[in-house]
């Protein structure tokens, strides 16, 4: 029992202490956010005009808002984040995670246009039919009347797709950028050990989902609070 | 009296379906139409051809002579001169009673924020619920929300109200509580276009009865002659059928 022990401590500290290199995995932490973040708010923002150019009559548009949704959901993510790294974004140079960002949001934006056109057509037509009668515009109604309404549908099922996108970013090592997976993998490899790393990379990833979950779980017990009965 | 609403030939098809089947009619200033007819027969559908909540498959709608179906009208702004109460109320649920009503009103810079409080007190008190202001409508009776809907537009100071079978989704002991709303309405001098099936309503507040069947207008009188006196064959089978 002692040995086990001695010999998990020893691991322990060769993994992670030993040339400082849980700086790695904090280093790592820090890119899964910051791509994250970013990706999360391109994806919002395009989703919603794709979602729009789904919902709207026109058909150039529509047809813009199909093609984009069917490209991004009919190929692999990670073949998504090479093209733009190294074909679309090759002779910009600005920060990796930056570019991995975009990826990853445009990536996302597919998605989220499907979630947030879902929670627009939760909405009863009245609503935009009342809105609409009394002089309002179509995005003065979309703005004031149904979107406030939609959010709330839209929540629960956009933290999941977030969720979901957190994770998807553990692919970003592919373009050479050291987020918290690759870390556990550099870690590993100058190591040669599998177990510690590759553990300590799952919990964090666990650890951080799971406080993610938490306060947004806090955010839409406040959304729902606003729904007097 | 001047001519408010002007319908040349107009038909509405949704798909192979043709719900209207050409309607020329005129109605001026302060009248109180009421559109009776058979589920189905597109009374509902005409209505919603006046401020193009429907497209309008073809023929004209004019409104104060202004051609309302040409892409060159704003027809937002003709929106704000006609009042839509709905058969489903389509109150805003995440809005005050009050900011129900003031909410389009502030939004389009038709008044201030004070102004539109003061009106939309001065129009809950017309429909007696000035004390519901700050309630939500999931708190309110069918008949309550009915009579705010009622108020919202209103506030738009509209020219004319259409009314999609107010009384409809409501329970019976609600449906006078908005009629004595709308009678009121109709007593001040308001246009209205109202499709209903209330014929006790209608007998006594119209001053116009339409009867539709089938897509046209087959009896347009006054509410004496439509009821007592149908010229149509099809008239006197369904009034005899309600009545």
């Amino acid at each position: 029992m002692n040995e086990w022990w001695s010999g998990v401590v020893e691991q322990f500290t060769r993994c992670f202490i030993e040339e400082d290199r849980y700086m790695l995995l904090v280093r790592g932490i820090g890119v899964t956010i910051s791509v994250s973040l970013l990706a999360v708010f391109i994806g919002i923002v395009i989703g919603f005009f794709i979602a729009l150019c789904n919902l709207s009559k026109n058909k150039v548009l529509k047809t813009i808002g199909g093609i984009y949704t069917d490209v991004i959901r009919g190929t692999p993510s990670v073949t998504q984040l090479m093209i733009i790294y190294f074909v679309v974004f090759a002779t910009v140079r600005w920060p990796k995670w930056i570019i991995a960002g975009i990826a990853f949001g445009i990536n996302s934006g597919a998605y989220v246009a499907e979630i947030i056109r879902a929670g627009i057509l939760s909405i009863d037509k009245g609503q935009t039919e009342a809105g609409r009668s009394l002089g309002l515009t179509a995005g003065q109604t979309m703005v004031g009347i149904i979107m406030p309404q939609a959010v709330k549908n839209i929540f629960p099922t956009l933290c999941n797709e977030f969720i979901v996108l957190i994770k998807e970013t553990a692919i970003v090592g592919y373009v050479g950028l050291m987020d918290i997976q690759k870390a556990g993998d550099f870690i590993k490899s100058s190591t040669f050990l599998a177990f510690m790393p590759l553990i300590g990379t799952a919990i964090i990833y666990y650890v951080m989902i799971k406080l993610l979950t938490l306060g947004l779980k806090k955010i839409e017990e406040s959304l729902r609070k606003s729904d007097i009965r | 009296m001047s001519e408010m609403i002007e319908v040349k030939n107009l038909t509405k098809s949704f798909g192979e379906l043709e719900v209207l089947k050409g309607i020329d009619k005129t109605i001026s200033k302060g009248e109180v139409v009421v559109v009776i007819g058979p589920s189905g027969s597109g009374k509902s559908t005409f209505l919603r051809c006046l401020n193009m909540l429907e497209d309008i498959t073809d023929g004209e709608v004019f409104l104060d002579g202004q051609k309302i179906n040409d892409s060159k009208t704003d027809i937002n702004s003709i929106r704000q001169k006609m009042g839509m109460v709905f058969q489903h109320f389509n109150l805003f649920p995440h809005l005050t009673i009050l900011e129900n009503i003031t909410y389009a009103p502030v939004k389009l810079k038709k008044m201030t924020k004070e102004q539109a409080d003061a009106r939309a007190h001065e129009l809950l008190q017309r429909v007696g619920l000035d004390d519901k202001a700050s309630c939500y409508p999931v708190q309110l009776s069918g008949g309550q929300k009915q009579r705010v809907a009622i108020a919202r537009s209103l506030a738009m100071d509209p020219e004319i109200m259409l009314f999609d079978e107010p009384t409809s989704a409501l329970d019976p002991e609600m449906v006078g509580e908005v009629l004595d709303v709308m009678k009121s309405l109709a007593e001040s001098g308001m246009t209205m276009i109202i499709v209903t099936h209330e014929m006790g309503f209608a007998r006594e507040v119209a001053s116009r009865v339409m009867f539709m069947d089938d897509g046209l207008v087959l009896e347009d009188g006054s509410p004496e002659q439509v009821f007592n006196n149908p010229q149509n064959e099809r008239t006197r089978g369904f009034l005899s059928k309600i009545l």
